[in-house]
């Protein structure tokens, strides 16, 4: 629409945003890590069910423009690169609203031999670095596992409960909709629902996400003895920012996971993806112990500045574009 | 009726939740980072009144419910039911006193209001913002009071009982905004 054609961002807030992808890559480069600037378009993509990609033709053939950068950096880590962070653009598709843009910009980093622990203290360190530049006081930092937490709000636990209950759980927060739901599904609803508004401000990591929500993570027994993933979210303000994780190097069981999310695609009736080989061919050639976050940056311009909407911190958010 | 995906959602759209029309009041696209996208909704069931919120899988749909809003005339009662009139086509539909709910207390014959119809028939009327009404029972009117600010109650032709200032009489014509029930100024004969 024309009316549309102004930017959704204030000549101040530009000019706050292009301060903060300065002090960014300031906050990486003191710490001698190497900026790479991967493709954002290639020809596999995420099997993920839950992520979609937006296809593109290149050239005659299939093109995928990217959901992170993750693949070509697993790469170049399996290729002998030591620390490294990129700080670009990233694509998903059917997802827009207050908090989401299908085109966003991620900033994501490894640290070759770091557990997930370590990596989490270093979030912490850059985003209390970038709070007292903002002059917002004293940035409050906490640390919980997500089954204490998870525990806390609805009384359950959520690696031992039954499905069934998860379940009958999910319907009361949520609808009717929810009673057949996977783990997974019933899980992320009561986390997101009913657990996220009990967080408290400031910055919260949650970890030692459930074994179902592994993803690309390890896992391990927690001090319960429950299998449970590697996998940790930042939220700030009570609102997700950065998913890390303790990376999976075994290639065998990288495959079994992505096999998995082709079959769930399947069954979910939505496009099916080839598992990118380019990538399987570089874990079996050995990723080095790492651990690596990914970290939604227009969602932290949202904290830092105390924006409602994604298209207030964004130049041209989708509607505009 | 058609059904509603979960993104075709937004403010306005009338559907049907557990065999009520609802209508959505706010549609929240929810999506943790490695988890399946949802849509949050609040909605307000047509019948009752309530607001309910609800969360939907991304990509499930509703049907939607067969309600359209309708500028209607409204005519007389008989003493079940409520009478008013399509202006164009001098249709006229019967309302029950639970469709016809808190308006009740504000309606002349004439007045036009907005009717709500689901399959046909009325399912609640919202009355003109604003209405004139007569005055039929208050305390005597202190003349010269006029610049005192206070209030005292008076029951209008049509049953309502509103806050009016103290130097109105029996018979003076009030103009209320029906909305919040506040005496809007004295209307002079």
């Amino acid at each position: 629409m024309a009316d549309q054609w102004q930017p959704g961002i204030t000549t101040s807030s530009l000019r706050y945003r292009s301060e903060l992808l300065q002090k960014l890559r300031n906050f990486f480069y003191q710490r001698q890590v190497i900026e790479v600037d991967v493709p954002v378009l290639a020809r596999s993509t995420v099997t993920d069910s839950n992520v979609e990609s937006i296809k593109s033709e290149v050239s005659g053939g299939s093109g995928y423009l990217q959901t992170s950068p993750e693949y070509f950096m697993k790469r170049l880590l399996a290729a002998g690169c030591d620390d490294i962070f990129c700080l670009g653009k990233a694509f998903r598709d059917a997802e827009s609203g207050r908090r989401h843009n299908p085109e966003f910009t991620i900033l994501e980093w490894y640290r070759c031999g770091w557990n997930e622990h370590q990596l989490m203290d270093e979030v912490a360190e850059l985003i209390t670095q970038l709070t007292d530049l903002s002059a917002q006081e004293g940035l409050s930092v906490t640390k919980r596992s997500y089954g204490e937490c998870f525990q806390s709000v609805l009384g359950v636990d959520p690696h031992s409960a039954e499905l069934s209950s998860l379940r009958q759980l999910a319907v009361t927060v949520g609808s009717q909709s929810w009673a057949q739901e996977s783990r997974a599904n019933c899980l992320d609803l009561l986390f997101s629902l009913a657990v996220e508004p009990q967080l408290s401000d400031g910055l919260v990591f949650i970890y030692d996400y459930p074994a179902c929500q592994a993803a690309l993570a390890q896992t391990h027994l927690n001090t319960h003895n429950q299998l449970v993933s590697r996998r940790f979210e930042v939220f700030f303000n009570k609102m997700e920012l950065a998913n890390g994780y303790m990376e999976l190097t075994d290639a065998e069981q990288q495959r079994q996971r992505f096999g998995k999310d082709c079959d769930q695609r399947r069954a979910s009736n939505k496009p099916e993806l080839a598992i990118d080989e380019k990538l399987m061919a570089a874990l079996d050639h050995g990723l080095p112990p790492c651990a690596g976050v990914a970290l939604g940056v227009d969602r932290l311009l949202m904290q830092l500045q105390g924006a409602t909407s994604i298209d207030q911190v964004m130049a041209f958010s989708w509607p505009r574009c | 009726m058609a059904n509603y995906s979960t993104n075709e959602f937004r403010s306005g759209l009338k559907l049907m939740l557990d065999g009520d029309p609802c209508s959505i009041l706010e549609n929240e696209f929810v999506k943790p980072g490695k988890g399946q996208a949802f849509s949050r909704v609040k909605l307000r069931n047509l019948k009752t009144g309530r607001v309910v919120e609800k969360t939907f899988k991304s990509g499930e749909s509703l049907e939607g419910a067969d309600v359209i809003d309708m500028d209607m005339q409204y005519l007389y009662e008989d003493g079940d039911f409520w009478y008013f009139m399509e202006p164009d086509t001098y249709e006229q539909h019967q309302a029950t006193e639970q469709a016809v709910g808190e308006a009740l207390k504000w309606l002349s014959e004439q007045d036009t209001c907005v009717v709500t119809l689901y399959n046909g028939a009325p399912l609640s009327v919202v009355p003109p913002n604003h209405v004139e009404l007569e005055i039929v029972e208050t305390d005597p009117g202190l003349r010269g009071d006029t610049a005192q600010g206070g209030s005292k109650p008076a029951k209008l032709i049509t049953g309502a009982v509103v806050k009016v200032p103290l130097f109105l009489d029996q018979g003076d014509v009030v103009k209320v905004d029906t909305r919040t029930g506040e005496y809007q100024g004295r209307v002079k004969e």
